[in-house]
């Protein structure tokens, strides 16, 4: 619960300094600067967006919306963006994403803050 | 006398000048313009769309205004005046080209993923996710005609997937969740008729039908292949082709699924994109047997061929989706592999195929290529650019 408020106040903070490497931390405690979590964030937004929806109200692959995602816990998340989920077009980005990544973009999206972030 | 008219909004008012001095000579010559040479760009980030020319290779307006643009894609009126841009969050928006502005634009759907257009060019069709199935539009007005739901025998909902049109004022779409091909006959839009072909295989992911109408494909997530279908002799039904090609080998991730959009054909071959495999396949249309692969840079998104049909051009899934791949279709090597920026979303080539336009998404811009030399010969700034989407389209069979 600590970790997550002060990721809160850190990514609000981001949003007022803008990009300028200031650094954030997962749940983790891993350091994820300010220039990967743009990086991140587009990804998101754009690699994730062409199965999930630019906005993540759902594509091909289902919506990604805090509602969506109520009740589903994030370790569980986080395994399935790290390993994707057999069987269907989810696919695996442990080779993109450190753990303390895939943790931090399950909380951007819990949080519903990619499109308060555009 | 030809006038030629430049709409860009800051030469509105020189070109306004103009009009006076010519009224002042007692000649009042309406600016006419054609739009064989116009096309747009989606601009995914900002719910816009560019409307560009590609004899000078420039914008001429920019139209805000279109929601969530992420997998957005278009077809024209078969005067090719106006645009219809089916967007992500359901929006149909129909453009005119000739006065830059939103003619008309409703939601239509919940999501949405793409559309098509009849034959007579009077309805436009839509496939939705949310909820799945084809709606139908009056294609002057966008007022809804009829829906067609997508749901299986079971009572299950699928996705739309692969909506094209065909002759006889056919739309044909398939089911991803339930793995099916329907063709709906909507000579009466108000009563489609619909002919369902079941078990065409698992998750067809995407269709697209040959330029003469006649063969419907769907490719397969759940499984290698394609599914065929003859739309002269549908009652022969679906028939599965290239299904072996990766026998005993685990698929690869696929970061960004293929598309069919534009069915790749060069003289008695079709090229397809692999997927969860690093090829393009190359298929016999006399066969339809898969007779070459052709080992490329990553997953490929587009397989197109240029008009002409010498050289095929091949995008690719992250993290390939900086490069550019082209292969000739004589020797089926690849000739070139080219690097323009960074996320190549998507080409499309001039009608007569000199150049080929490519949405470089993360540098912000369009690039236009010459397809002999492979050199840049323009450059378009865009915001997050996707797809292209030139005129010649209202005049093909299933684009
Ligand atoms: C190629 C398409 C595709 C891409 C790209 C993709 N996903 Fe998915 N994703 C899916 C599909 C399809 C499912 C649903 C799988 C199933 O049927 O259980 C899914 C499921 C998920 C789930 C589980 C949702 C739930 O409710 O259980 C999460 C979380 C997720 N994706 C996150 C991501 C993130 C983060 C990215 C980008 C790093 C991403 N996805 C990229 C297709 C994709």
């Amino acid at each position: 619960m600590r970790a997550n408020s002060r990721i809160r106040q850190r990514l609000s903070r981001i949003i007022l300094i803008g990009m300028t490497g200031l650094a954030a931390t997962a749940s983790t405690g891993v350091e994820i600067s300010g220039t990967r979590q743009a990086a991140l964030l587009n990804l998101l937004k754009q690699d994730c967006g062409s199965c999930h929806g630019l906005t993540m109200k759902g594509g091909l692959g289902p919506a990604l919306t805090p509602e969506a995602l109520r009740g589903k816990p994030a370790s569980m998340l986080r395994e399935v963006v790290l390993r994707g989920r057999p069987g269907t077009p989810m696919p695996p980005w442990a080779p993109f994403l450190s753990e303390s990544e895939a943790e931090w973009l399950i909380e951007v999206l819990l949080k519903g803050e990619i499109n308060a972030r555009r | 006398m030809r006038v030629d008219k430049r709409t860009s909004i800051t030469k509105l008012a020189a070109a306004s000048i103009l009009l006076c001095v010519a009224m002042l000579y007692g000649c009042v010559t309406p600016q006419l313009r054609a739009t064989g040479d116009l096309g747009i760009i989606i601009e995914r980030a900002d719910g816009s769309v560019q409307i560009v020319d590609t004899t000078h290779q420039r914008s001429l307006a920019k139209i805000s205004g279109l929601g969530d643009l992420s997998h957005a894609s278009a077809v024209y009126s078969r005067d090719a005046r106006y645009a219809y841009v089916f967007g992500r969050d359901g929006g149909l928006t129909k453009i005119d080209l000739l006065n830059a502005r939103i003619e008309k634009r409703i939601i239509q759907a919940g999501n949405s993923i793409g559309g098509a257009i009849s034959q007579d060019g009077k309805i436009v069709a839509t496939s939705n996710y949310e909820p799945g199935g084809v709606k139908l539009f009056d294609a002057a007005t966008l007022d809804l005609i009829s829906e067609i739901p997508a749901v299986d025998r079971a009572g299950k909902h699928s996705k739309v997937v692969g909506l094209v049109d065909a002759p006889g004022n056919r739309f044909v779409f398939s089911l991803f969740e339930a793995g099916e091909i329907w063709v709906a006959d909507v000579r009466d839009p108000r009563q489609p008729v619909l002919h369902k072909h079941l078990n065409i295989g698992r998750q067809p992911y995407d269709g697209t039908v040959t330029r003469d109408g006649r063969h419907y494909v769907a490719g397969l997530f759940g499984e290698d292949g394609l599914a065929l279908l003859d739309l002269w002799n549908e009652s022969a039904g679906v028939k599965r082709v290239a299904a072996a090609y990766g026998k005993g080998s685990q698929p690869l991730p696929v970061y960004k699924m293929p598309h069919l959009d534009n069915w790749a054909m060069s003289q008695t071959s079709a090229y397809v994109p692999a997927v969860g495999r690093h090829e393009v396949i190359v298929i016999d249309t006399h066969t339809w047997l898969d007779k070459a692969h052709i080992p490329v840079a990553g997953q490929p998104v587009f397989v197109v061929a240029r008009p002409d049909g010498r050289h095929i051009w091949v995008n690719y899934a992250p993290p390939h989706n900086d490069t550019v791949q082209v292969i000739d279709v004589l020797t089926h090597q690849i000739i070139q592999t080219l690097h323009p920026g960074k996320a190549i979303l998507h080409m499309e080539f001039t009608p007569r195929g000199e150049q080929v336009w490519l949405s470089v998404r993360d540098d912000d811009r369009v690039d236009v290529y010459d397809t002999e030399t492979f050199q840049r010969i323009a450059s378009i700034p865009a915001a997050k650019p996707s797809g292209i989407f030139f005129t010649y389209r209202a005049h093909r069979i299933g684009l």
